[in-house]
């Protein structure tokens, strides 16, 4: 008996309720770009400057003692949280440290470090710094730049690469899947104010491959049946190559989910906003290249008349079935 | 389809043997490190006993190629210096002052008096005649005949310096050729002595890479923090030896034009009013040793080059009875009254110096100063425990992940699902083979690349299988339904992995550190496991179809 996600035949209708999904994502859209204007980011010192450093001691973080010993120094806006992990052991006590970037410094302070573990070790003389890190106003604003170019550098690049194998509606309809998964993600860590440093850039563009990767599949499917059934009414069409494809999108969702949940529970705190960022990324990844993704191009229409000498426009790239 | 010729079988299977190989090391980490580090010590010369002993830990005949473990896996210090460029120009046109001073004191006649001028901008000369206002063009010709030709590629025809005049005033710049033609050398000193300096302490592995116009990255493996890391580089300004005005003990002297008021090093309160022009800088000097003088206190003797040499005999002859000063990090060492002529160009350094401090210093002389100042942009330091534990827990997540991953696929397909089992296997072991022989390094990010890989490389073992399934319907008999399957996944396959390729290159392009550590393994990931879906799965099930001749497939 094998295990199966999907049952074996199914004939679902997606699009019954399309209307409804797309305004749910169009709704969740502007909630997270919402919540990302009024409340932003909470960013890591790699966009914002500033200096955080990671203290372990085997008594337990008094978070409240230790913000008495660091205020008195003056450096503007310091957040202490204590850090749980189950892989951590008894006597292990974790807290992070962000001080803010110091006015008018160009480069990082380490006389600012100093003074910092000075006074916790007075406070906690068993403390010790794990890891210090400093990023200096200037290259943070670097970075957020790259940031950004980066990921729509790479929306752009899957744009052309999809409009030269598909159509450009298959195109719209996937870089519209995209920057829905890509805005609820933004939309979820300000909603949560998870820490946004440069790994969860690295998630987003993560997300924007696979997304990708789920659409792309169903789509070379609609690619395939729309030669098959010339007359069929292009819903049909859709619809029969989602449920086609639905039994391997469920199956690759949930391996990879799977393998990063493991990741999520397993792999320690350092990583762990980079990872939620990818499950999340996942589920609305497989979502949205059902319910974004194929509902917009049930919308923008698509040429369906092959007989004419023309018909490979935009395709001609993709006679690579060998 | 499912013929496969007997040579491809070899090749594929050839290819597969030889990225295991290749990762094998790997799984021996400790141990391969440990003989690939006395191996290293043996080659330069090195004979400590043991040594052959820990040589011979890993056979020399199997690859010994390892993944780098990144900064946050194995701890250490990383740093991101700018190299303040512009620092150079200052002292590159204040040393064109006695040059010019000399040319115009013999034209003295034709231009009359003139004195060189407080500037605003610290990298010019503003020269101003005060009898003969009207010659200042002539004397900015004179000076114009000092330029030389720029020396670089880019800026070949052009020369060093502009001189303009401003009313009576005569003002020299560097022209942009050569300020550009300085920042290139700058930076490639700066890298240089920065190198020079972490291979003298010996730490393993360092990264010293150039990044943009005048940015340095510095990441050092194992060292204790950024502070150590930073004084080891050490952020020396120039070592050079001025001419002494005066001694004053008054901190707000006004040091005159063309001089500066610099501190004594181990004098609280003293100051040194110093000609801004050195005799002799820190570039010129070719050797520096510790020593002790002739009262057997610490001190540093060296020596220079012979053009530094030729200018520290002629100053030293010049001046006898004068003091000159030994400037260090903009702080004067000492300022000794110069006894006789030295024509040797070697000297000593006295000051109260420990042992200690004069052996650094004598380093520091020797790996020659930094010729600008470096600015911290970015300093991390991550301690080895932090690394450990990522590593850890890396490794159980992608344990625990990996046999989930190929429960749940041997649930659902069944044979098919422990031929793709066995080629995700074969896929994680390739990834680490291509990482080793590539020399790449691994992140903490990096991990999780290879536990996302995991979960999306049986994405086109899936989708073959899920088309296997569909084609079986339709199709006449399991070998042609095997054959369709394949065929016409391909296109979904290629399609989906190339746009996660792509992004994977952007993110490798445009990502620094950890991020590109993670682009690297998601990059190999998705080659390794397009290639193991498309030959080493299909030959499996070639094989497995050879030997069973099933009648019915059930996938």
């Amino acid at each position: 008996m094998r295990l199966r996600l999907v049952p074996q035949d199914t004939n679902w209708d997606f699009f019954k309720r399309s209307k409804l999904w797309l305004g749910i994502s169009a709704v969740m859209v502007v909630v997270a770009l919402g919540s990302f204007l009024m409340q932003g980011l909470n960013y890591g010192i790699d966009f914002r400057g500033g200096t955080t450093i990671r203290t372990e001691s085997p008594t337990p973080v008094d978070v409240g003692a230790y913000r008495d010993a660091v205020a008195p120094l003056g450096l503007g806006d310091i957040t202490i949280t204590e850090v749980f992990d189950p892989g951590f052991a008894d006597d292990q006590n974790v807290a992070m440290i962000r001080i803010q970037a110091q006015d008018g410094e160009e480069a990082v302070s380490p006389e600012v470090v100093q003074q910092v573990e000075d006074a916790l070790a007075t406070f906690a003389p068993d403390i010790r710094f794990v890891s210090v890190e400093s990023v200096g106003p200037k290259v943070s604003g670097e970075l957020i730049q790259t940031a950004v170019i980066a990921v729509v550098l790479a929306i752009g690049a899957v744009l052309i690469y999809i409009w030269l194998r598909f159509e450009w509606q298959f195109a719209l309809g996937a870089v519209a899947a995209l920057v829905h998964d890509v805005v609820l993600t933004i939309g979820i860590f300000s909603e949560l104010q998870i820490r946004f440093d440069l790994a969860i850039i690295a998630a987003l563009l993560t997300i924007v491959g696979y997304s990708l990767n789920d659409t792309v599949v169903v789509f070379d499917r609609v690619r395939e049946n729309l030669r098959k059934y010339k007359q069929t009414p292009l819903k049909e069409v859709l619809n029969r190559s989602i449920n086609e494809t639905l039994s391997r999108t469920m199956m690759t969702s949930v391996t990879t989910l799977i393998a990063l949940i493991a990741l999520f529970v397993l792999g320690g705190d350092v990583i762990r906003g980079f990872v939620f960022a990818m499950i999340w990324g996942v589920i609305v990844g497989t979502y949205s290249s059902i319910f974004v993704a194929s509902a917009l191009l049930l919308r923008l229409g698509v040429k369906r008349d092959w007989t004419k000498p023309d018909n490979t426009t935009g395709n001609q790239f993709a006679n690579i079935d060998a | 389809m499912l013929q496969i010729e007997l040579w491809k079988r070899v090749v594929i299977w050839g290819l597969v043997a030889l990225g295991l190989l290749l990762a094998l090391p790997n799984a021996f980490y400790t141990r391969v490190e440990t003989s690939n580090d006395a191996r290293t010590a043996l080659e330069t010369g090195a004979s400590a006993g043991g040594l052959e002993e820990q040589a011979g830990l890993w056979p020399s005949f199997l690859p010994s190629g390892l993944v780098n473990l990144g900064l946050d896996l194995r701890g250490g210090a990383h740093l991101l210096a700018e190299v303040q460029v512009s620092d150079v120009y200052e002292t590159r046109i204040k040393a064109m002052w006695p040059e010019v001073l000399t040319l115009l004191r013999e034209e003295r006649g034709r231009i009359g008096t003139f004195r060189l001028q407080e500037s605003d901008a610290a990298d010019e000369l503003r020269i101003r005649l005060n009898e003969k206002p009207d010659m200042a063009a002539e004397a900015a010709a004179l000076v114009r005949g000092l330029s030389r030709p720029v020396v670089s590629l880019t800026g070949a025809g052009a020369s060093d310096i502009e001189v303009t005049v401003e009313g009576a005033d005569v003002v020299i710049r560097l022209s942009e050729a050569e300020r550009l033609a300085m920042d290139q050398r700058t930076v490639a000193q700066a890298l240089e002595i920065i190198r020079r300096r972490i291979d003298e302490v010996g730490t393993r592995e360092p990264t010293i890479q150039r990044q943009g116009a005048d940015r340095i990255l510095i990441q050092v493996p194992g060292i204790g923090s950024a502070a150590e890391l930073k004084e080891i580089i050490g952020t020396t300004a120039q070592l050079t030896f001025q001419p002494v005005v005066t001694r004053t003990t008054n901190g707000d002297m006004p040091p005159g034009p063309g001089n500066e008021l610099l501190p004594s090093m181990d004098e609280e309160g003293v100051f040194y009013i110093l000609e801004q022009a050195a005799v002799v800088t820190g570039e010129e000097l070719v050797d520096a040793q510790p020593a002790f003088d002739q009262n057997g206190r610490p001190a540093v003797n060296f020596r220079f080059d012979p053009t530094g040499a030729r200018r520290f005999g002629n100053y030293t002859a010049e001046n006898i009875g004068s003091p000159f000063a030994i400037v260090l990090d903009n702080e004067v060492i000492s300022a000794p009254v110069i006894q006789s002529h030295i024509p040797g160009g070697s000297g000593i350094i006295t000051g109260n110096f420990t042992v200690e401090e004069s052996t650094n210093l004598a380093v520091l002389l020797r790996a020659g100063a930094l010729p600008a100042g470096l600015e911290f942009l970015e300093e991390r330091t991550i301690g080895p425990e932090l690394g450990a534990d990522s590593i850890e827990a890396g490794k159980i997540a992608c344990i625990v992940a990996g046999v989930a991953v190929l429960v749940f696929m041997f649930l659902s397909y069944g044979t098919f699902g422990v031929f793709a089992n066995i080629a995700l296997l074969v896929n994680v072991g390739l990834i680490f083979g291509l990482l080793s022989l590539i020399g790449a390094t691994l992140t903490l990010p990096g991990i999780a690349g290879i536990v996302l890989t995991i979960g999306m490389a049986v994405d086109a073992n899936v989708l073959v299988f899920e088309r296997i399934r569909e084609e079986t319907k339709t199709a006449r008999g399991p070998a042609r339904a095997i054959e369709l399957g394949y065929e016409k996944a391909m296109s979904a396959i290629i399609d989906a992995n190339i746009t996660t390729f792509i992004t994977a290159v952007i993110l490798y392009v445009m990502g620094s550190g950890p991020v590109r550590g993670f682009a690297i393994t998601l990059g190999l990931g998705i080659l390794t496991s397009v290639f193991t879906a498309f030959f080493v799965t299909r030959l499996l099930v070639a094989m497995w179809f050879e030997r069973r001749r099933p009648k019915t497939l059930e996938v």
